[in-house]
């Protein structure tokens, strides 16, 4: 064909531009979908509470993936600091994932369990009070809004339509009882979403406050379950390699 | 701008691609620079390699593995597994010159008990060029970098004061186990005028007011069944390691804050408050097991120990 005729067809043009460039996207994408491989097998990886997940979603609307990765790389500088690398099984019920592409702050990727609650609800109020030398804003609000937790079962349900296993069946519910036990399933139920969330929050009682359920109660839960779900020592080293 | 409306001759040294558009809109056709081409045939070459070095393309529900290797041991024997990150990190963990260099340390110290360790000066550089790191990385976000704690909340590590024993042995302890700070809350068991009696006296425990008859009706609550604070605390009151509850005789405040300055009313009023309010579930050190090694928690044990109040 000749130049002349492409270049002066523009909707000639247009086809063959997204016949050329789709290639390389082609080639990078469509793998994805019939590579199962590359998603590690590991038991433990569950979708969030619905306490957690009100907290995942504070996350975001805070932005704090702006400044903190949820991304531990294969590296023995990485390993040490924060703990084994991040598997891509421990982000599959994550949507939007959180990996984040720059450390103003440290990796939270493995958080949940490392600091108390308390230090997180005086670390977000004030971050300075605890570590004079950061430079993270205040969230002062977090402790003085109430959670708004009426549209939870709304929010699961969007999950579920992108895959992430809340039950909203008894088929489904059976299945999670089998996979996470009794307990978790109902945690992961759709139809106890309200119940669960407030038994969650006054039994652990994440921001400190007896008989309130504020934002830091949500965001504490999240933050402390973070690369909590995989038990490392239950595998050896070389059985995460073979996925790559 | 006019002036570069003009249409330029084109010079004729210079080779056009023959087009012209709107009549007399002519396309310069310059050879690419050498060096530029040459950088390009090199990417197209290096690529070409890559895919035969490394993880490259996808082929059915796989992928190719490239023939590059990286030498781990497995099960005591070393084996040659295709590269990727995660083999290459386990080599560097298993073989790397820093892991090897650190290792041989590291077995000293997991052997060595801590009075080896503390009259050994080279573990003892080791312990604090490592125990720096670890330190920074998973204890100073509450204890501070130097150890200095915040008042209030976090104890300090640096001074004398230990609640539950400052010997490597029971930091040692500390960082396995994690602690559990508790006091109940006494705000519904005393009146206010008892709880001034109580703080009254406490204070004098360490000196910052007389003792005498004012302290009286406060010793009668703190040593009686009334308050009871002596089955925790001890009738001396220097506290019991074995609880964590705090010494109260050496002025030291690590919940209440108390600073020398304010006046005595000011640290009567603030011990009264905290005394009404206790110490309820939000004084929580965890457990380090399951995230460090027992050579770390070891290593973070002497280190702790070193920060100024060892004992």
């Amino acid at each position: 064909m000749r130049h002349e005729q492409i270049e002066t067809n523009s909707g000639l043009l247009i086809a063959l531009t997204l016949v050329v460039i789709s290639i390389g996207g082609l080639v990078e994408i469509v793998p994805l979908f019939y590579i199962e491989e590359t998603i590690e097998e590991v038991e433990g990886v569950r979708p969030y509470t619905p306490l957690e997940l009100l907290g995942k979603d504070i996350y975001q609307r805070e932005g704090c993936y702006l400044c903190h990765s949820q991304m531990i790389r294969p590296f023995r500088d990485e390993w040490l600091r924060y703990g084994h690398y991040s598997l891509a099984a421990e982000s599959r019920y994550d949507h939007p994932f959180q990996w984040g592409s720059k450390r103003t702050g440290p990796d939270l990727a493995r958080l949940g369990g490392k600091y108390s609650d308390a230090w997180h609800v005086q670390h977000l109020t004030a971050p300075r009070s605890v570590v004079p030398e950061s430079i993270m804003p205040n969230y002062p609000w977090l402790l003085e809004n109430d959670l708004d937790y009426s549209d939870v079962a709304d929010r699961m349900r969007a999950l579920r339509k992108v895959g992430v296993p809340y039950s909203a069946t008894d088929e489904g519910y059976r299945a999670n009882v089998e996979r996470h036990g009794p307990e978790l399933a109902d945690q992961l139920d759709i139809a106890q979403a309200e119940d669960s969330l407030l038994a969650q929050a006054k039994s652990a009682n994440f921001d400190g406050l007896a008989g309130r359920i504020t934002e830091m109660e949500a965001l504490v839960a999240y933050l402390q379950v973070l690369g909590t779900m995989v038990d490392f020592s239950q595998y050896d080293e070389g059985y995460f390699a073979e996925f790559r | 701008m006019s002036d570069q409306n003009k249409v330029k001759p084109t010079a004729p040294a210079v080779q056009t691609t023959g087009h012209a558009w709107d009549g007399d809109l002519q396309e310069y056709n310059n050879p690419l620079p050498r060096w530029w081409l040459w950088s390009f045939y090199g990417t197209v070459v290096f690529a070409v390699l890559y895919w035969f070095m490394f993880p490259a393309w996808p082929v059915g529900d796989g992928w190719t593995r490239g023939v590059t290797t990286a030498s781990v041991i497995e099960q005591g024997q070393t084996v040659d597994r295709p590269w990727n990150t995660r083999y290459q990190l386990i080599a560097e963990m298993q073989t790397g010159d820093a892991a090897l260099r650190q290792r041989a340390y590291a077995e000293q110290i997991s052997s060595a008990s801590f009075q080896e360790i503390l009259d050994n000066p080279e573990m003892m550089a080791f312990a604090r060029s490592v125990g720096r790191g670890l330190f920074g990385d998973n204890c100073a976000a509450c204890h501070g970098s130097g150890g200095q704690g915040v008042v209030g909340l976090f104890p300090n590590l640096a001074d004398d004061a230990w609640l539950w024993g400052g010997t490597p042995e029971r930091i040692h302890e500390t960082l396995i186990q994690g602690r559990n700070g508790y006091m109940p809350a006494f705000g519904g068991v005393l009146n206010p005028s008892q709880l001034t009696d109580v703080s009254e006296y406490v204070l004098s425990l360490s000196g910052l007011t007389q003792p005498g008859e004012a302290v009286e009706p406060g010793r009668e609550i703190f040593q009686g069944p009334i308050g009871g604070c002596y089955t925790c605390h001890t009738p001396e009151g220097t506290g019991l390691q074995s609880l964590g509850s705090a010494n109260l005789t050496d002025a030291i405040w690590t919940l209440v804050d108390l600073p020398a300055e304010a006046s005595t009313e000011a640290k009567r009023d603030a011990l009264s408050a905290f005394i009404a309010k206790g110490v309820q579930g939000n004084r929580v050190m965890p457990g380090w097991s399951d995230r460090l090694s027992p050579t770390d928690l070891k290593l973070l044990a002497v280190y702790t120990h070193q920060l100024g109040g060892g004992q």
